[in-house]
């Protein structure tokens, strides 16, 4: 998800998913631009190397001519055009920012090649999650410190939501003269919900039930905060 | 320049390291009718004298618009120039296509000076016989490129290419220090342009006609000027 701010900048947010590792590094600098990328990561590598060729050669010209983000943001629909084309498609969707000229370029591909440009953009869960806060919230004017936050913010909607997140985040600071990365940082969640707590109590079919005084009875309905029962879990207890 | 006995392949050199047919090749470029182009720092202009073959032909087209910022003057024979301009007109909008974004013309030229460079080495070929001059913008300003068919090419501040260019090119060269100070462009209305014609009109010539005239300079790096003595250097060698 990213967004695009007033100096000349543009900020960006990674969301990691380190299933098998500690982290995995979802976005990378491309030349002066930095591209991020949801879906495959083995495809997202495989676009890293088209890219670095891309850009070697641009740089071999050495003649005061450059690829901007936008060259790079069209150059990467044509691929990924091309491959849904030919029902091979690299499973990613992928953000490109970058800022030439002083002119700052945000675009979005798709795998299927749907591309366009815009203020902020986000993929997969963050469309339908993050754009409606970043849409009501975003100016033209946002600095680095507010832009960061909206960013949290709408990272924090989704890091409760997607059963598949962890909190640990990555930001892209894009500017004339290049992109620097953040390391990547966690941010703060709060669980102890009471309904978190034993959620399967009296859930149809669960082991866990609600013992009040010394008499066994049917689980009251849950309730926020209703800690007057003790629970005895009968887990692996066949005779009950 | 006369025939010897290297001149009959492209793939012959000459003993003082010289290849006859590329050199033949930039004569005809000489023979043809002039081009001539001139830039500042945010234009560049192309002109040429545009023959017809008789009373009742139309006039030869010899300037092409190769994209929105490119354009193309040539001289010599004119197939290859329009065979040429195909070719850049197919790489520009190839590059627009992927980059969304015009091609500078400094790539351009590189790329049409390769596929000239071809044709120098390779027997069953021979070289283009049409010089361009080739005038577009990008990133970094206003440019005019010359590129000969011996395969090299070279930035110009003015040029003029084609028969009777000598005149053109010494013009330029007194006025050049004064082009494209912070002076505005206008395009020049016919009337305007035939006046400036007569202005110039030797008695005696015949007056083609022009789309704008254009009097040149150029630097000293002028590539095929002045037929070279056999024991000179080869006009492509500089």
């Amino acid at each position: 998800m990213s967004v695009s701010l007033s100096d000349a900048s543009i900020y960006r947010f990674l969301w990691v998913y380190p299933a098998l590792q500690e982290s995995v590094e979802r976005m990378k600098p491309v030349g002066k631009h930095s591209l991020g990328a949801s879906g495959e990561i083995s495809d997202f590598q495989e676009i890293l190397r088209y890219l670095d060729e891309l850009i070697l050669y641009d740089n071999m010209w050495d003649d005061g001519n450059s690829l901007g983000p936008k060259e790079v943001h069209n150059y990467l629909t044509r691929v990924m055009y091309n491959r849904r084309n030919k029902f091979n498609p690299l499973w990613n969707s992928l953000v490109l920012g970058g800022v030439k000229n002083g002119q700052k370029y945000l675009g979005m591909v798709s795998m299927i090649g749907v591309h366009f440009e815009d203020n902020h953009v986000a993929t997969g869960f963050g469309n339908h999650l993050a754009r409606p806060i970043l849409r009501d919230e975003w100016h033209e004017n946002l600095s680095f410190e507010d832009g960061v936050k909206l960013l949290e913010k709408c990272m924090r909607v989704l890091l409760y939501r997607d059963r598949s997140a962890v909190n640990k985040l990555q930001i892209a600071k894009i500017t004339e003269e290049g992109v620097t990365i953040s390391q990547p940082y966690a941010l703060k969640t709060f669980w102890n919900f009471a309904a978190f707590q034993n959620p399967t109590v009296g859930a149809e079919g669960s082991w866990k039930v609600t013992i009040t005084g010394d008499s066994l009875s049917l689980p009251p309905s849950p309730t926020m905060g209703d800690s007057s029962s003790t629970v005895i879990d009968y887990g692996n207890r066949l005779d009950i | 320049m006369f025939r010897n006995q290297y001149d009959t392949d492209v793939t012959t050199w000459s003993p003082q390291g010289r290849l006859f047919q590329v050199e033949y090749a930039m004569e005809a470029v000489k023979q043809g009718s002039a081009a001539i182009g001139l830039r500042s720092k945010t234009h560049v202009v192309l002109a040429s004298v545009n023959k017809a073959q008789s009373e009742l032909s139309s006039h030869q087209k010899k300037i092409f618009k190769v994209d929105h910022h490119i354009g193309v003057a040539i001289a010599g024979l004119t197939a290859d120039g329009r065979v040429l301009s195909r070719y850049m007109r197919s790489e520009c909008i190839n590059y627009s296509y992927t980059y969304e974004s015009p091609l500078p013309v400094g790539r351009l030229v590189v790329q049409l000076a390769d596929k000239a460079q071809v044709c120098t080495q390779r027997s069953w070929k021979r070289p283009y016989g049409v010089g361009l001059l080739v005038a577009g913008l990008d990133e970094s300003g206003a440019h005019l490129y010359y590129n000969c068919p011996s395969g090299n090419y070279f930035e110009y501040q003015a040029f003029a290419i084609g028969s009777r260019s000598q005149a053109a090119k010494t013009y330029m060269e007194r006025r050049f220090e004064g082009f494209g100070v912070g002076e505005e462009f206008h395009i020049l209305d016919n009337e305007t342009v035939q006046g400036l014609i007569d202005a110039f009109e030797i008695v005696g010539e015949e007056t083609p006609a022009p789309e704008e005239a254009a009097p040149a300079a150029d630097e000293p790096a002028a590539a095929d000027q002045g037929a070279p003595a056999d024991e000179g250097a080869a006009p492509m060698d500089i």
